[in-house]
């Protein structure tokens, strides 16, 4: 009984401080639309910045909250510059877009804090006044602790307050309903927005900062951030404040009560409590349908067309050196890496065709890639089975995964249908860590080696055959009759409804055909690489795959095999190359966003055309 | 007060406005005239910057407001009212006229909301209720009365009596009137003849993004052939 009590007040506590990084994610979302995947980002910029300040500031009282007050707000200062330098350049670029410059955020603040701060874990000093614990029915129970489940409803109270009683809290809100509205009554969107990010930012800031009393500030608070908060504000309803509160009480409950229950499923309870919410409330807990934002002066989709000749050309020029060139290369090396440039472009080309043709974003595609890999892998070691059948089951397993999971992910829309698919994936993720018996958990799944024909040399033409052939296909099926029905419901699914096209049917099967493919991917990448391990259906698999399909750009077919070539190209030499690789890349990926807002493809066809016509 | 020439506009790759130009002389009801899909709300979206143009010129006052940004131009004196209405529907009637209040504009009586609920009563019964609970007239008088919030000089409205009962289609086309005596200019788009005919002093007739008749709104209704042609079904 006691216990109980003392793991409900433990999961009060952690759904406070889940509330404030939620309520700054969800209010920015609600005005800009920008799935900021950054936030995680400002929350740890928060504790970095209050270890430093707090530490520097004379001891006592003024000196701990006061570093609190100063981290929060120049985390706050921090996040308005992210929107004036870098969002606010891209606002009429494609949905998505700003995702993918939020990504390269999430890289440069990493590397920035392994910079500033170094690899290790920090201790910040305890609050003053709040070390001891206060005796509850006999219980001890952090002071400190208290006090944190009394900010979040008190921060609840003063944003309500805010969005309530002032005007500008009124523009907020009108404009988290229809923000093109709002400009045409003479508001000025930029100030508007500026100030949103300021006061999201803030509260990710001051919720980093009061985390220092509690845990060590360590550079993977980003991550584990992001994603929890994510599934908050998803069930919640993106948008709604009260529903980040109920649902950050939801969340930080059931884990209390998870750790006791059931210990092996706290790493998917949350998700699994999203999927739930999800099925059965699509717009989660207190979610409204907003005005579909018109496309204001911005470009029109274009229409997904066959490549120009010359174009054709240098691909299969390209193809044939692909081809006829490796024999000649020498070592291992440049196999190794031409044999993952030929997996990551079918991976790439499968995922982008549910973004692209279909329509839906999808942040969980590493699901399928891992359960195509781990499908042969384990065929292989349970079975024995050799490498062709295995390769040829895997996309039968991954397929498998994309009917059931994709069944529920295409009801859905936009980013509830991402973060649907994202559970999924985090669901299939534990299953691979964490049932240990069949799938080895963490130590993965060893000795899948290739058939005895199969030489390095030999196993990157198959790889090459596979990617090739598989991204013709996915080619071929998008200019089907089927891929016109499929691109006809992502337009406008009314419309190609009322034309007799069954839109859940059409984004089904093309979910599951992606899927089949990505586990082509997989089961190859299990025979590349000898083994398996859960990362290869981890979340920072699905984001890779989605930044390949990002630079290279979603509204063209070639897109994918761009930005996959140009992502795993840059990724092996920078890792070779510098310990801050992940402050090139992001740097890149920044300075690409706002130089290239077509992603990659879209540029060279761009500059194409303009040539042809110029 | 208004003068638009050689207006284009595209979206993608489709024409929709033409060469499209007209005048709106101060304190005059002007009505754009014409079928579903004409390019009328296009036209009145491209004159507030909502649309980009892709051509010509849109003076206001003497000054070229083309290309610039809609909030920009709400500021310079144009106030717009959506053929949706887009009223905020989480927000109240008070809420709603908050977010269109602009300071006052020089030469014209500012407008409060005590004035609006004058001009509106309907509204004034309602200050507390969310926009999502109105009927569709009440919506149009509030989206008005939001708009007027802003003090324009120069009124853009899309077509609205649509979707109204005749009895408050009346009603609406009183409000128009006494606008435009407080010494409003207004561009109204609009399908329906007898509420042209109502308020307007002059009509322009648009077809596929393009002018194709112009005169004063008495002219119009002794044209059969010109009505014939253009506006009946």
């Amino acid at each position: 009984m006691e216990n109980l009590l003392l793991q409900g007040l433990n999961g009060l506590a952690s759904a406070s401080s889940l509330f404030l990084v939620a309520s700054g994610l969800t209010v920015i979302f609600g005005v800009t639309r920008i799935v900021n995947f950054a936030h995680g980002s400002l929350y740890m910029l928060g504790a970095y910045l209050a270890f430093s300040i707090v530490t520097s500031l004379p001891r006592g009282h003024a000196g701990f909250w006061g570093g609190v007050v100063l981290a929060a707000l120049a985390v706050g200062v921090i996040g308005a510059l992210l929107e004036m330098l870098l969002l606010r350049r891209i606002y009429r670029a494609p949905e998505l877009f700003q995702l993918l410059a939020t990504f390269g955020v999430v890289l440069v603040v990493q590397d920035v804090a392994l910079l500033v701060w170094g690899a290790q874990d920090l201790l910040g000093p305890r609050a003053p006044g709040l070390r001891g614990s206060v005796e509850l029915l006999g219980l001890r129970f952090p002071l400190y602790e208290l006090v944190l489940i009394g900010i979040g409803p008190v921060v609840l109270g003063l944003l309500l307050l805010l969005f309530k009683r002032t005007r500008w809290g009124t523009l907020v809100r009108a404009a988290t309903q229809d923000r093109e509205m709002v400009g045409a009554l003479g508001v000025n969107q930029r100030w508007l927005f500026t100030s949103v990010f300021f006061l999201g930012s803030l509260l990710a800031g001051l919720a980093g900062a009061l985390q220092l009393p509690r845990e060590s500030v360590n550079l993977h608070m980003d991550l584990a951030t992001i994603t929890e908060v994510f599934v908050v504000v998803v069930v919640g309803g993106l948008g709604s404040l009260p529903g980040a509160a109920l649902a950050a009480l939801l969340i930080g409950e059931l884990h209390a009560f998870g750790i006791l229950i059931f210990p092996k499923i706290t790493l998917v309870l949350v998700f699994l409590v999203m999927a739930v919410v999800l099925v059965v409330r699509p717009r989660g807990l207190f979610g409204k349908a907003q005005v579909a934002q018109a496309a204001v002066a911005s470009v029109a989709e274009p229409v997904l067309g066959r490549a120009p000749a010359q174009l054709k050309w240098l691909g299969f020029f390209a193809l044939v050196v692909a081809v006829a060139a490796p024999p000649f290369l020498a070592g291992d090396y440049a196999l190794i890496v031409l044999t993952d440039m030929a997996i990551a472009v079918l991976f790439a080309a499968s995922l982008h065709f549910i973004m692209g043709p279909g329509g839906m974003a999808s942040f969980g595609h590493a699901a399928y890639f891992g359960i195509g890999a781990y499908g042969a892998a384990l065929l292989t070691k349970w079975f024995a089975a050799p490498m062709v059948p295995a390769l040829l089951a895997a996309p039968f397993c991954a397929g498998l995964a994309g009917v059931l999971f994709g069944f529920f992910c295409v009801r859905l829309s936009g980013v509830y249908s991402a973060m649907l698919t994202l559970a999924f994936a985090q669901i299939a993720w534990s299953v691979a860590f964490q049932w240990v018996e069949l799938t080895g958990g963490d130590n993965g799944v060893l000795g899948v080696w290739p058939d005895p024909w199969a030489t390095k040399l030999n196993f990157y033409w198959l790889a090459l055959g596979c990617s090739v052939m598989g991204t013709l296909a996915l080619r071929r099926i998008a200019l089907s009759p089927f891929g016109y029905a499929l691109r006809a419901q992502r337009d406008n699914t009314l419309r190609a409804e009322a034309i007799g096209i069954n839109a859940f049917e059409m984004r089904w099967v093309a979910f599951v055909l992606a899927a089949g493919f990505a586990g082509v991917a997989g089961g190859l990448f299990a025979f590349a690489k000898g083994s398996v391990f859960p990362t290869a259906l981890d979340i920072p698999r699905s984001v890779d795959a989605l930044l390949m399909v990002l630079l290279g750009g979603v509204q063209t077919l070639a897109g994918p095999l761009l930005g996959a070539l140009a992502f795993t190209g840059l990724h092996e030499q920078l890792v070779r190359a510098t310990d801050y690789w992940r402050l090139v890349l992001g740097g890149v990926i920044l300075l690409l966003v706002l130089a290239f807002p077509q992603g990659l493809a879209g540029a060279v066809r761009q500059w194409w055309e303009g040539r042809r016509h110029g | 007060m208004l003068k638009v020439q050689g207006l284009s506009a595209h979206y993608g790759r489709a024409h929709i406005l033409d060469d499209v130009g007209f005048e709106v002389p101060a304190g005059q009801v002007v009505v754009l005239l014409g079928r579903n899909g004409a390019g009328k709300s296009t036209t009145l979206k491209a004159v507030m910057g909502m649309v980009r143009p892709s051509a010509g010129q849109v003076l206001f006052e003497g000054t070229d407001i083309a290309g610039r940004e809609a909030y920009q131009i709400a500021r310079a004196g144009l106030g717009y009212v959506p053929e949706e209405r887009r009223i905020f529907s989480e927000l109240t009637v008070r809420e709603n006229l908050s977010v269109g209040r602009r300071p006052p504009a020089q030469g014209l009586r500012p407008w409060t909301e005590e004035r609006l609920y004058g001009l509106f009563p309907a509204l004034g019964a309602m200050q507390d209720r969310p926009g999502g609970r109105m009927s569709g007239g009440e919506q149009q008088m509030l989206s008005i009365a939001r708009t007027l919030m802003g003090n324009p000089r120069l009124l853009l409205l899309d077509e609205p009596s649509e979707g109204l009962a005749p009895v408050v289609v009346q009603r609406m086309a009183q409000a128009v009137r006494q606008l435009k005596a407080e010494g409003l200019a207004i561009l109204l788009a609009e399908q329906n003849l007898y509420f042209a005919h109502a308020v307007a002093d002059r009509a322009v007739i648009i077809e596929q993004g393009r002018i194709r008749w112009e005169g004063g709104m008495v002219e119009l209704l002794n044209d059969e052939s010109t009505y014939q042609q253009y506006l009946s079904l």
